[in-house]
Order: structure tokens, then sequence, then C-alpha cells
């Protein structure tokens, strides 16, 4: 197939950037999305043009790399899955793509396509563990955990953190991605010890790093590629005002 | 240099523990006055800084992707293995030691094997106590699955995302190592070089990628935690990020490469569709519990299916050729990953391969469907089979997965001693960077182990001993090494940038891979690896001449990054080619042509080959010295490997 793309390319964070358009023909619906871009890339240094930029590295939906507004949709048209594992039999010959970065405030644009999504990391940094030391350690069938709490809590810990349900959301809220993690800890009886002081600290922080608030609209819940369930922020919600009430008590 | 391997003396289950025993340790109230570099984020670096820094060291991490929680090691699907025995199905650390040491061939050391097992049990508790959500039973407690090369079912798993779990769990550690203020973490930077002053590792050079500013980091002690070289072969199953950078520059530092060719080619990967394939994705081995290897009885037979004539599923019963079974039947589909992998080639050069390339044959679940119901088989490997579908645009439910052996994971590495520290003192190396515990082959699931095993559990004891020793004074920074490092890297950075030929760095980076793949692949011959040298040379000699890398270095610029790391593959791809020369026997993964055993089983040759293998180097374009350091068994019998 013959395609037209629009890419925004942007030469820093301080530049302005624009879109630009580029050819990409005998393009193959075996190729993945992100190999039709490496093709295209080939062709600009050839030229000895700046190639593309963009985040990538597993390109089997797992690292959580990748991050692209394909159409105005994150990770593309297709549900479910991410950029790295959309597969071009999902255009049509003659399609014009558009392709742009995150656009969010806690995201700003580093080059092209490529954002700063460290703001993830610190609201981890602020909470995401449980405070247990290298060693000692109770043996790993002390404690038994029904299935179905184990099974939900891997739901919530599938989370990669790549961003879409930001840049999906009208106000760029980062809620479902924080939920997740305070999700899966607080449904572990190894996460009580500091359930409450965790769910505070990460929402502090999501706060501080300038993402938006929630407003219920669940465009983060359908472009997830993981199929993270928004049911994650009415428990993150339900522990964040416990933990006010714990501290009113105090 | 003589090499001196540091095995503890004394009987094979007292060794680790003796061994903590005698080492040094630095008072706790001295450990703060220490830093430490931990080089790379995955299970082994992450492991190894929140470990370390809890201990009271400061740690400095290095990563090039924009979050630690990114490392490779969040691709590892099937599971991890632990010596638990909770299925009561006859497993012990022994056990655990024995099928390693078997499984890889006998090309590694019992004491280091032996401690891996033995701690084995401890990497599930503590990961537990992390909150990772391992697969459980109804009854609440831990389930496992089986893994090839082993009888007994000892793998911990978390559906098919297991690596993603153990890591996250491993970032979290870390994450509350840098809340505390003991890891500084610098995301998005390479590291390009080590300093080196009188011999012992002081620091690192590294290259910010956004900015291009070329910086250097002093500390007591380096740790290279950066991964495998698997994308030596361009293709693999690998992240397009994984490179040899790292423990290349140590090597030329003078830190020994080890077995550089033992190369695990997996069994079960998605074949590749095409020139524009940019990576090959990994089908877990986990599937082989219930899936059935089979390709068509006659060559006719699959001439059809190729065509079209015929589907998979119509072939009737008499006319498949369930091989693994057949010819191991006490291991069936779950023989080791070097024996799977050479069947299915072997089919492919027969003409029986399946596929509209014919270079394929089926993994087959109709089996398990109809005897645990579709709902089952969903639940174990939904992911996977998602996956599949994903990239091939078939269902596995309805029809066999198609498969063929990939590039996986790199045996070789940094020669370490049982301490982990690298012939450059000072310079540790973890993970599957280093060339330890697996020996010409390595068994499923116990890559995450011992990536694990060496950061949680054996360097927070080790590095210790070495810190004691150089006690706590402060490292010169302003020492001329750094600057004349730094400059070092300046250089070469600008020679690449110089480069403004005709040919694309990824054009090379595939020649490379054809040229591995074709002569240091899955079958090697002395004739093959002669011509494959020249080639090499060839094609390094053009690269310095004709790559074309764009813009400049005070920018986020990838195709620069690219350049440096093929650069490296490159050089590194001519001394596994070496390596495979030298090692005239077979032994696991490394298969020459010429030692086989009249089955056409890897033939070893114990009595010239049971020596790790560690290269010097000496220069660019010099040949590199080849020290040996003989295997010593004193607990296992060394036989033919059987899985019949
Ligand atoms: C698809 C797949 C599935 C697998 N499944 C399993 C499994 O089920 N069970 C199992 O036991 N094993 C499995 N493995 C193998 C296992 O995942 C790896 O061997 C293991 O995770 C390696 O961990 P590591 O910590 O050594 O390195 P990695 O996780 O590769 O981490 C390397 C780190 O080094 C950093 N780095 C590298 N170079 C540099 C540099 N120059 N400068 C700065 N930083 C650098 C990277 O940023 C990264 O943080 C699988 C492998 C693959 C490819
Ligand atoms: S919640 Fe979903 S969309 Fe958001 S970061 Fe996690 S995986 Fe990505
Ligand atoms: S590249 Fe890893 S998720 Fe897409």
């Amino acid at each position: 197939m013959n395609l037209t793309l629009k890419v925004w390319r942007q030469k820093n964070a301080k530049a302005k950037g624009e879109l630009v358009s580029y050819q990409a023909d005998h393009v193959s619906p075996d190729m993945s999305f992100l190999e039709m871009l490496d093709v295209v890339n080939e062709g600009l240094i050839k030229k000895g043009d700046d190639p593309i930029h963009f985040d990538h590295d597993c390109r089997e939906g797992i690292c959580g790399s990748c991050s692209l507004h394909i159409n105005g949709r994150p990770h593309g048209p297709k549900q479910g899955i991410t950029t790295c594992q959309l597969h071009m039999r999902s255009f049509n010959d003659k399609d014009t793509i558009v392709i742009e970065p995150w656009r969010a405030e806690g995201f700003p644009v580093i080059k092209d396509l490529s954002t700063d999504r460290s703001a993830f990391d610190r609201i981890q940094v602020a909470g995401g563990f449980i405070s247990v030391n290298t060693g000692g350690a109770p043996d790993a069938n002390v404690i038994p955990i029904p299935k179905v709490v184990a099974d939900e809590a891997f739901n919530s810990a599938t989370c990669i953190g790549c961003g879409a349900c930001v840049a999906a959301c009208k106000n760029a809220s980062a809620m479902l991605f924080v939920s997740a993690k305070v999700s899966q800890l607080a449904l572990l009886p190894q996460g009580q010890p500091e359930r409450y002081r965790r769910v505070q600290a990460m929402v502090a922080q999501m706060d501080a790093e300038g993402f938006g608030s929630c407003t219920n609209t669940g465009a983060c819940e359908a472009e997830c590629p993981k199929e993270i369930s928004i049911t994650n922020i009415a428990r993150m919600n339900r522990d964040y005002f416990t933990a006010k009430l714990l501290k009113s008590e105090e | 240099m003589k090499l001196d391997a540091k095995i503890p003396q004394g009987p094979l289950a007292e060794k680790w523990s003796k061994h903590k025993f005698n080492l040094k340790l630095v008072n706790p109230a001295n450990k703060r006055k220490y830093t430490v570099i931990v080089v790379g984020t995955g299970l082994a670096g992450s492991s190894a800084a929140a470990s370390l820094a809890q201990l009271g060291y400061n740690v400095k991490a290095f990563c090039f992707q924009d979050s630690p929680r990114r490392a490779h090691s969040i691709a590892a699907q099937g599971g991890i293995n632990g010596a638990k025995n909770y299925q009561n199905d006859g497993d012990s650390v022994y056990r655990l030691f024995y099928d390693t040491i078997k499984g890889g061939d006998y090309r590694s050391r019992e004491g280091n094997v032996y401690r891996l097992a033995e701690v084995s049990v401890n990497i599930i508790d503590q990961c537990v106590a992390q909150g990772v959500p391992f697969a459980r039973e109804y009854g609440g407690l831990l389930d496992n699955r089986s893994f090839g090369g082993s009888q007994v079912s000892r793998t911990f798993y978390a559906r098919g995302q297991t690596g993603q779990q153990l890591l996250l769990g491993a970032y979290s550690s870390l994450n509350r190592q840098i809340n505390l203020g003991k890891v500084k973490m610098f995301t998005r930077h390479e590291m390009m070089d080590v300093v080196t002053i009188d011999g012992e590792a002081k620091g690192i050079v590294t290259r910010d990628l956004i900015s291009g500013a070329i910086e250097t980091h002093s500390a007591h002690a380096v740790l290279l935690c950066t991964g495998g070289y698997g994308n030596v072969f361009y293709l693999s199953t690998n992240a397009m990020g994984c490179n040899v950078t790292a423990a290349w520059k140590a090597h030329k530092r003078g830190a020994y490469f080890a077995n550089p060719c033992f190369t695990q080619i997996h069994p079960t990967c998605i074949p590749v569709t095409g020139e524009h394939q940019s990576k090959l994705t990994l089908m877990s081995e986990s599937l082989r519990n219930d899936g059935r290897v089979w390709a068509p009885k006659t060559k006719e037979l699959a001439e059809k299916i190729r065509k079209g004539e015929l589907k998979a599923s119509e072939l009737k019963e008499d006319d498949r050729d369930y091989f693994l079974e057949r010819k191991y039947p006490a291991f069936g589909n779950l023989v080791p990953r070097d024996v799977a992998s050479r069947n299915a080639k072997e089919i492919v050069d027969e003409g029986r391969g399946v596929g509209t390339s014919g270079i394929a044959v089926y993994l087959d679940f109709a089996e398990s469907i109809s005897r645990l119901g579709e709902d089952a088989v969903r639940a174990k490997y939904g992911n996977l089979f998602d996956m599949y579908k994903q990239i091939t645009d078939e269902n596995p439910y309805k029809q066999p997965m198609r498969i063929y052996p990939a590039v996986h994971y790199t045996m070789g590495g940094l020669w370490v001693d049982y301490n982990l520290q690298t012939t450059v003192k000072g310079l540790y190396c973890l993970g599957e960077a280093n060339f330890s515990e697996h020996g010409a082959n390595r068994l499923g699931a116990s890559a995450l182990m011992q990536g694990l095993a060496d950061g949680y559990f054996v360097i927070p004891y080790t590095l210790g001993d070495y810190l004691a020793t150089i006690g706590p004074k402060e490292i010169e920074a302003n020492h001329p090494a750094f600057e004349e490092t730094k400059k070092n890297v300046v250089d070469r950075i600008n020679k690449l940038l110089s480069l403004k030929g005709n040919k694309t760095v990824s054009e090379y980076h595939r020649e490379l891979g054809h040229i591995m793949w074709e002569y240091c692949g899955m079958a090697r011959t002395e004739e093959g690896l002669i011509k494959a040298k020249g080639l090499i040379r060839e094609l390094k000699e053009d690269f310095w001449k004709n790559a074309i890398v764009t813009g400049i270095n005070e920018e986020f610029n990838q195709n620069l990054e690219n350049a440096g790391r093929v650069a490296d593959f490159i050089e590194l791809g001519e001394l596994m080619v070496d390596d495979a020369l030298d090692r005239k026997e077979s032994c696991g993964g490394h298969f020459r042509l010429e030692s086989q055993t009249p089955e056409g089983e890897a033939l070893r040759d114990d009595d010239n080959y049971a020596y790790v293998a560690a290269w010097q180097y000496n220069g660019d374009n010099q040949p590199e010295s080849l020290h040996k350091e003989e295997l010593v068994f004193e607990n296992v019998k060394l036989t033919q490997r059987s899985y019949k």
C-alpha cells in the first residue's frame, strides 16, 4: 500500500513544532507500524536528513516505551494494544495517517514524537512500593491469598506505564495509572501496613506534577492498551478518603 | 594472568555459607562513605542497586531507557525457577543444581550453580513480600508449572508476564531507595566507557542521550548489569535497544570476555515474515507444557500445506510426526531448548517445514483444548495467544501455531569469579551480561532467577569484601584518567559523526546479522566460521568508510546511538567467531557439525574442552589471547546428555 504520513516534527523541547508530510510507499500489510516508520527513517537517513525520533524498545507491547498518537487516538485505532503491536493491515491503501506525540502538560515533548514521562517515575518513587528489605522475607506460602484476589491484583499490576490514559483524557489526568499501583498493593495482604500512607503520597505527587483531575469520562479505560479497569480509580478514591478520615482522627 | 575463579574449598553445600563468613564486612557507619555505580536497571541492576542502598552505600544507577522499569527484563514471559518443592514432586536444591549443570551440558561451575539453586528459594520469598502477584491455586498457595530440561514443576509465574511482575517488584524496591535518597537515578544515560586507575575501576563516562552531554562519574566500584548481546544477530527476541556496548568497553579496558560463542537459540518463536522485520517475538517455553510440536510426516504433505492445498488441522493423526515425543520419550516436548531447536532445523532442512516460507514447524494445542477446554487454555496462555494472533493474523485456538527457532539469550559474557568480579578489580558484572551459571545452554526460567540471585543475594555480600579492602577514602574525581577516558569517548563520537557515506547503520547491522546467523548460528563448521571472519572484517572496514551517521552530538540523536552500538557488535561478532573456531567440540547451543553422536546429538569432548574460554583484548585488529579456566567436577559425573 501507499500512504501519506503527517508527522509531528519538533527539533527539541524549546523549538516550535509542525506537522510534516511524508510519503510511505510499498508498505506491506505484515509490517508493524513502527517497522513502517523504520523504513521511512531509512529513507531520511539516506538523504542525510534527521530521522523521526520516537521511543520504542521491546516492540511487543510490554515495556511501555512506544507512545504515538495515531489519527487522534493513543496507540492507534485498535483496542487493547500498543503502537508497536499495531500492524499495517489495520490501514488501507492511500490512507493519510496523522502521527503526533502524547499531548499533556505532564509529558513535555523532548523531540518529535518523544515525550518526557519521568513524572510517572516520580509518582512511583513517592510511594509505589512495600517497604521490605532484602533478606528476611517470610516463606512465600506463609500467607495464602485467595486466587480471585491475587488475580485482581495481577490485573492492576499489568499497567505498562505508557501514559496513554493521560494522553486520552481531556483533563490529562493520571488517575488510571496511579490507581493501578495503589489498587495492586491495597488488594494484597503485604500492602496493608502502608496502604493509607501510600495513597496519600502518590496522589500528592500526582497533583504536584500538574496532572488534571478526574471527571469520570472513561476515556482512559477505553484507550488503555492493557485494559486497566476504571474500578481501580474507585478503589483509590475510597482509600484516599479513608486515609483522610484516619488522619483527622489521629 | 592466571585465572582464579575463587571458588571456595569444601563440600558443595557448605561453600557459600563458609564463603560468606570469610568475606570481610564494612562497618555500618562506614558504608555511607562509599559510592557504587550500577549500570543497568533490569532484574540484576535494580535488585543490586536497591539491596546495596539498603545496606547503606550511596548508589548511582544508570539506564538508557526513559525509565528503569523499561529494562528488557520486563519482556520475560514464562517464569522463574525456585527449588521450593511446594509440589512435593521430588524437587530439591540439589536437583535444581543438577538439572542446571546437565542442561548447560557440563560447561558451568559446580560451586556457582549450587549457590544459585540455594538462593533460588529466597528469591521467591523476597518477591512475594514485595507484592509480586504470582499465580495461585484456589487454596491461596502458589502455583507452579514445568519448564524444559526438568521433570519437576518448580517454575513460578505470573500469567505470561513474569518478567514484568518481577521487574516491577525490583523497581519498587529501587524506588523506595530513591525516595530515601540512597539511590540517584540517571535515566536516558548511556555508559560509554569505564574509567580505570592503576588497573582498578573507579568510574564511568556517560552520554546524556537528550542533551548529548558527556559526563564522568566516580565511584569505589562499578557494577555492569547491562544485559545480553543477542542483537549481534540483528534479529532476536531481545528488545531493540539491547546492546553489548558497556560490556565491550569493559572488555577493552581489561575485562576478559568468556564463552562469547555460547548463544541460545529458542525453539518457539514466531517465524520471520520479510526483510522489513525488525525483531522476533518469542512464544514462551511454558507453551510446551500443553502444546505438541509436530511436522508433516512427508515432504509431499509439507509441500501441499505450503501451497495452501491442505490445512494443518485437516492432516490425519497418522500423517503427523510429533518428532520430539518420538525421539525423546522421557522428556517429550519438554527437552531443553538447544535440542528442540536443532530438531526443528533438521525438519526444515529435510523439506518438511510449513508456512509459506517453509521455515516453520507446528506447535499444536488442539489436544489440550479438547482435554481442558478453551477457557482453561486461555486462562494460562491468553496473552501469548493474543500476541500470536496480533502478529500473524491467525487464530491459534483453531489452527496450530507456526514456530521456528530464534536467537534469544547469550550464555557468554564478561568473565567473573565466584564474587562476580571481572578481571578488572572493582568492576563487577551481574545478570545476563556475565558468563556464569548457564554453561553452554540455559534452562528456561533460570535467567530471571540468576539476575535476581546476583542482585539480591550475592553482590551485597561479595562487594563488601572488596570495599573493605580498599577502604572508604575518597575517589580522586580529578584524576587525569577521567579526562583521558572522556576524550576517547568524544573522539570516537566525532569519528562516527564524520561518516557521511551511503549505507545506513541498520543496513550494516542486518548484514552482520545474516553473517552471524548463517555461520555462527544453530550449526557451525570450521569452513563457515573462517569465511565469516573474513566477511566481518570486510564489513567493519566498510562501516568505518561508508556508513551514514546524521546530526550532531549535542542533541537527541538516535542514529548516533545506534551507530555506536552496531560498531561494537561488529567487533564482538569477530570474537564470537574466534571462540566458535577454537571450540572444536559441540556442547549445548554450540553445535559444530564436525562433532556429533551417531544420532546427531551434540558430542562433547571433555578431555580437551572442559574449560571456560576467557578472551583478553590486545588492541584494535589484534588477535585476542585465550585463557582457559579448567572446569572441575567433584560432584556430578560427566555423561553424554540424554533426554530419551
Ligand atoms: C522475550 C524474552 C522472554 C524471556 N523469558 C524469560 C523467562 O520466562 N524466564 C527467564 O528466566 N528468562 C527469560 N528471558 C531472559 C531474561 O529476561 C533476561 O536474561 C534477563 O531479564 C536479563 O536481565 P538483566 O538484568 O541481566 O538485563 P536487562 O533486563 O536486559 O537490563 C539491562 C539494563 O542495562 C541497561 N543498559 C544496557 N546497556 C547500557 C549502557 N551502555 N549504558 C547504560 N545502561 C545500559 C539497560 O538500560 C537496562 O536497564 C527472556 C528473554 C526474552 C528476550
Ligand atoms: S493505565 Fe493503561 S494507559 Fe495508563 S499508563 Fe497504565 S497501561 Fe498505559
Ligand atoms: S515498544 Fe515496548 S510497548 Fe511498544
